[in-house]
């Protein structure tokens, strides 16, 4: 089976030789489908002698696959996934540690905090309300600006969230408000809300959808997606509520065990250039570098500020416990109601 | 076939050790089978429910998942659901589809050939079709908003309606196979002793439609409980099992209370099985030897019936079709209702565009032609020729097996299975190949019901009279079964490679760089919020397996022109 391998392996590189000496990297993604080509093409025009074979899909589905390859990984890189998702890649050692050029330029916020970092981040993922212009007025809702805010009795049943358990997005949230509010006063904020909320959906990107189409007024989700359904047409406001906002980090990491280390490097070290930041800067209002990041259209002008002081790691620590809590509290809403 | 030749020409063996030796080739080829589905099924669903009863490092814990997952809380309201939706589902789809079954064969409807086209849309269209015709049609800037007095399609409603969409097809396609070779003679009898027709249904009719109903039943209730595609989309928080899957293995990342889920889902569709086999051993053939094909006399007032029994389930498809194509036309739903094809110009889309499209076209077709061929000659094997019962149930299980895992469960399976560094077979991980193989696995058990059910069909006499004319089994395996079967194995065709063209939920797992695939994309398109193009892609999708249906109609009119003269014994 070794022989018949290599034997294939040597033929399709006779082959590729053939058209050019390329390297060819496997890249497990969940970036939106349509930065891709530009993220690829930005990155070709630096190194043309690497190509990038995408697998991309959710956030939830690119991780478990990532986990359950575990024992033969497929991919050469991750680059464009949850921070979340690659500290349990980190836990379960299947990241390669690599210091790429430049990781002194990035803000410490941003980086796997060990010396040699198993990661290394590319930009921030945040929170934010997406209300539907249309629907608010119809209903006579007042435009909201608190996270308090959407816990007065004239919301009651206009909100979707993202259930914490099915969704990242909904998680960073939660986290956030136990954060920022502190363990006591952060459930009893979330008991208001729920009494506020329609439903819990299982998408992060879901909520601001049906504001965009009216089948909710407010949907608690994240601002890359409403600024992108804002671009399509969408009659919605995002909301930044004052408080301050959960976020993510999105990142990039070498999977252990890659034959092919020397591009996977390239493309890491290439992922923190300024360049790269540059590009991020196009669709996220915060990026991995300081200083570079210009505002970005439908964002805050001080989005840096207004995003939370986050302690992954404690949120990782205590993911479990806070899920099975948020469970028991809030998901037999159907029974409720 | 080589067996029987070669050994009948080279040995002089007594008659006797001939048919020894033949029945044993039989149970070979049957234990093969049950070896390619122990590949294909059980051996991969083994590396991932085994986790159930290990800890996250591995450690074997025993019950201790079970005990946390049902001391959560909310385990038996998820339970409770989902048995309710299940059952409320099944009497709806099975009621229908026999409606719609009974009018297509028992009565002299013209074109009956658009209608079935009609009735089996729901498997032609990816679901996720279904799910946002649902919302444009019942949500709250629904058209038909009203229709719901005030309830939300977002919960038990919306679950019931998706479910009922898109399991209606594989109900009807069993039954219409139960039912399309009916016993003329029967019918002819019951007249002729002056039977009203009300007293020739209950007699004949439903009697030699039992298994196919309770086959029907089956089918629909394991699909609905195992289903998370439409509880996630349009459930909101409608907790379902199959739902707290996918909160478990892609919310959480947790493997192992993922398999717990699993195995209780396992549960329902087991008792379910053991039901079935209980009905199931009094069925006889219903068309023997002797048979005349039935062909309904004239009657106007019974054709009139005929049609309104199709009326719902031909309205409730149209319409959900209808919205879906509507949806994919408009500019941006509900504020800019400006129509346009823009949203049919996939490669300014992402998602792999038409290079996924093709991926999804040759996957099909692969499933198809390698599926087909698989489960008729599987299911040949366990009914027409002599194997010990013990083995055939063995294989019924093996084959009904793949219907009660949620798709979700297959895909993550095939990865531990056929990623494993020790197994040979890991070179076509991230192939086309490992995509049809699950896709086949995937949608074995109603392919294999269909199979059964036509073979059973047929009279044993017709395997005894080939004996007595020293015709091998072979022979009347392809002289006379094959062509009877003809219209099923077209059925199983097309089954499969419409369920190619819009599976998501295991293939999501399974594709490489290379192989995207169009259902995948229409899926991804929708999370980022480019609702019209996923429309548009799979309304796509639709018209490509509409046109397999077509073809498979045509097909199915030119054979049954060619071979009516045939079948009727004029030749």
């Amino acid at each position: 089976m070794k022989k018949l391998k290599s034997a294939l392996a040597f033929s399709l590189c006779a082959a590729a030789a053939g058209v050019q000496a390329q390297t060819e990297l496997t890249v497990y993604t969940a970036l939106e489908a349509d930065d891709l080509k530009r993220y690829a093409q930005s990155f070709n025009d630096d190194h043309p002698d690497i190509k990038i074979n995408w697998v991309r899909d959710s956030t939830g589905i690119v991780t478990a696959r990532l986990l359950a390859e575990k024992e033969n990984p497929r991919a050469d890189v991750v680059w464009g996934l949850a921070g979340t998702s690659l500290l349990m890649l980190k836990n379960e050692g299947m990241l390669a540690p690599y210091a790429p050029e430049g990781l002194e330029n990035l803000s410490p916020k941003f980086r796997d905090r060990d010396e040699v970092p198993s990661w290394v981040g590319m930009n921030a993922w945040m929170a934010a309300v997406c209300v539907n212009t249309i629907e608010a007025e119809n209903e006579g809702l007042p435009m909201p600006s608190s996270w308090e805010d959407l816990t007065k009795p004239v919301y009651q049943g206009h909100v979707v969230m993202p259930n914490p358990n099915s969704s990242g997005t909904g998680f960073l949230d939660v986290s956030a408000w136990l954060q920022m509010m502190g363990e006591d006063e952060g459930w009893a904020f979330m008991d208001g809300l729920h009494n506020n909320i329609s439903r819990y959906t299982h998408s992060g990107s879901k909520p601001c959808k049906m504001a965009a189409s009216g089948e909710t007024p407010i949907g608690v989700s994240f601002a890359f997606r409403g600024a992108r359904l804002k671009d399509q047409g969408a009659p919605l406001e995002l909301v930044f509520p004052e408080e301050g906002l959960g976020w993510e980090v999105e990142a990039a990491g070498i999977i252990k065990g890659t034959s092919k280390l020397d591009a996977a490097q390239t493309l890491v070290d290439w992922a923190i250039s300024r360049e790269a930041m540059e590009m991020y800067n196009e669709g996220f209002a915060i990026v991995a570098m300081p200083g570079v990041a210009k505002p970005v259209k439908h964002f805050p002008e001080n989005a840096d500020e207004l995003i939370i002081e986050n302690d992954f790691a404690w949120a990782a620590e205590n993911r479990e416990a806070i899920l099975s809590k948020w469970q028991k509290r809030y998901d037999t809403k159907s029974e409720a109601q | 076939m080589n067996l029987s030749a070669s050994t009948a020409a080279s040995v002089p063996l007594s008659e006797k050790a001939q048919q020894l030796a033949q029945r044993w080739g039989y149970t070979l080829l049957l234990l093969l089978g049950c070896g390619v589905l122990t590949l294909l099924v059980l051996a991969p669903l083994y590396t991932l429910l085994s986790k159930s009863v290990k800890n996250k490092a591995g450690d074997f814990v025993g019950l201790d998942n079970f005990a946390q997952y049902l001391g959560s809380g909310a385990v038996e309201s998820a339970l409770f659901n989902s048995l309710w939706v299940a059952g409320l589902s099944t009497v709806v789809v099975v009621l229908l589809a026999f409606m719609a079954a009974w009018a297509l064969t028992r009565t002299r409807l013209p074109l009956t050939g658009l209608i079935r086209g009609i009735l089996v849309v729901p498997i032609l269209a990816p679901s996720l079709l279904s799910a946002i015709s649902l919302v444009y049609l019942f949500g709250n800037q629904g058209v038909l908003k009203s229709w719901l007095f005030g309830a939300e399609i977002y919960g038990p409603i919306g679950v019931v309606l998706g479910s009922c969409f898109w399991t209606f097809p594989h109900a009807l396609m069993i039954l219409l196979t139960a039912m399309e070779n009916a016993d003329g003679r029967h019918y002819e009898a019951a007249t002729s002793l002056k039977a009203s027709p009300w007293r020739i249904f209950l007699t004949v009719t439903v009697p030699s439609a039992r298994y196919g109903l309770v086959s029907a039943a089956f089918v629909v209730f394991t699909l609905v409980i195992t289903d998370f595609g439409v509880p996630k989309v349009i459930g909101g928080q409608f907790d379902v099992l199959a739902t707290d899957i996918y909160k478990q293995v892609v919310g959480q990342q947790r493997f192992e209370m993922g398999a717990v889920v699993s195995v209780l889902l396992l549960l329902p569709a087991l008792l379910a099985f053991v039901a079935d086999r209980y009905v199931q051993r009094k069925q006889t053939a219903s068309f023997t030897a002797q048979s005349t094909p039935y062909k309904p006399r004239a009657n106007k007032a019974r054709d009139w019936f005929g049609a309104l029994m199709l009326l719902p389930a031909v309205v409730f498809i149209l319409a959900i079709i209808g919205m879906a194509i509507y949806a994919s036309l408009v500019t941006f739903w509900p504020y800019n209702l400006e129509m346009s094809f823009r949203n049919y110009q996939f490669d300014l889309m992402d998602g792999g565009g038409w290079g996924a499209y093709i991926n999804s076209v040759q996957m099909a077709l692969g499933a198809m032609v390698f599926g087909t061929a698989l489960v008729f000659f599987n299911a040949w094997l366990m009914e027409r020729t002599p194997q010990p019962s013990g083995l055939k149930g063995l294989f019924h299980l093996l084959s009904l097996l793949p219907l009660a895992v949620p798709g979700l469960v297959l895909g993550l399976s095939y990865i531990f299975f056929f990623n494993d560094p020790n197994n040979p077979l890991n070179m076509i991980y991230g192939s086309l190949l490992i995509l049809i193989l699950c896709t086949v696995a995937h949608f074995y058990a109603v392919s294999h019901l269909t199979a059964i059910t036509a073979l059973k069909q047929l009279d044993r006499e017709f395997e005894a009279v080939g004996e007595s004319l020293k015709a091998s089994r072979w022979r009347v395996l392809v002289t006379v079964t094959l062509p009877l079967c003809l219209p099923a194995i077209l059925d199983v065709a097309l089954y499969l490679f419409v369920n190619a063209m819009t599976t998501v939920s295991a293939v999501v797992f399974l594709y490489g760089h290379d192989s995207q695939l169009a259902s995948v994309a229409v899926l991804n398109m929708d999370e980022a919020g480019d609702i019209a193009p996923a429309a548009a892609m799979a309304v796509l999708i639709t018209i490509t397996c509409a046109g397999a249906k077509l073809v498979q109609g045509l097909l199915r009119f030119w054979l049954d022109r060619s071979t009516r003269a045939w079948r009727q014994g004029k030749v």
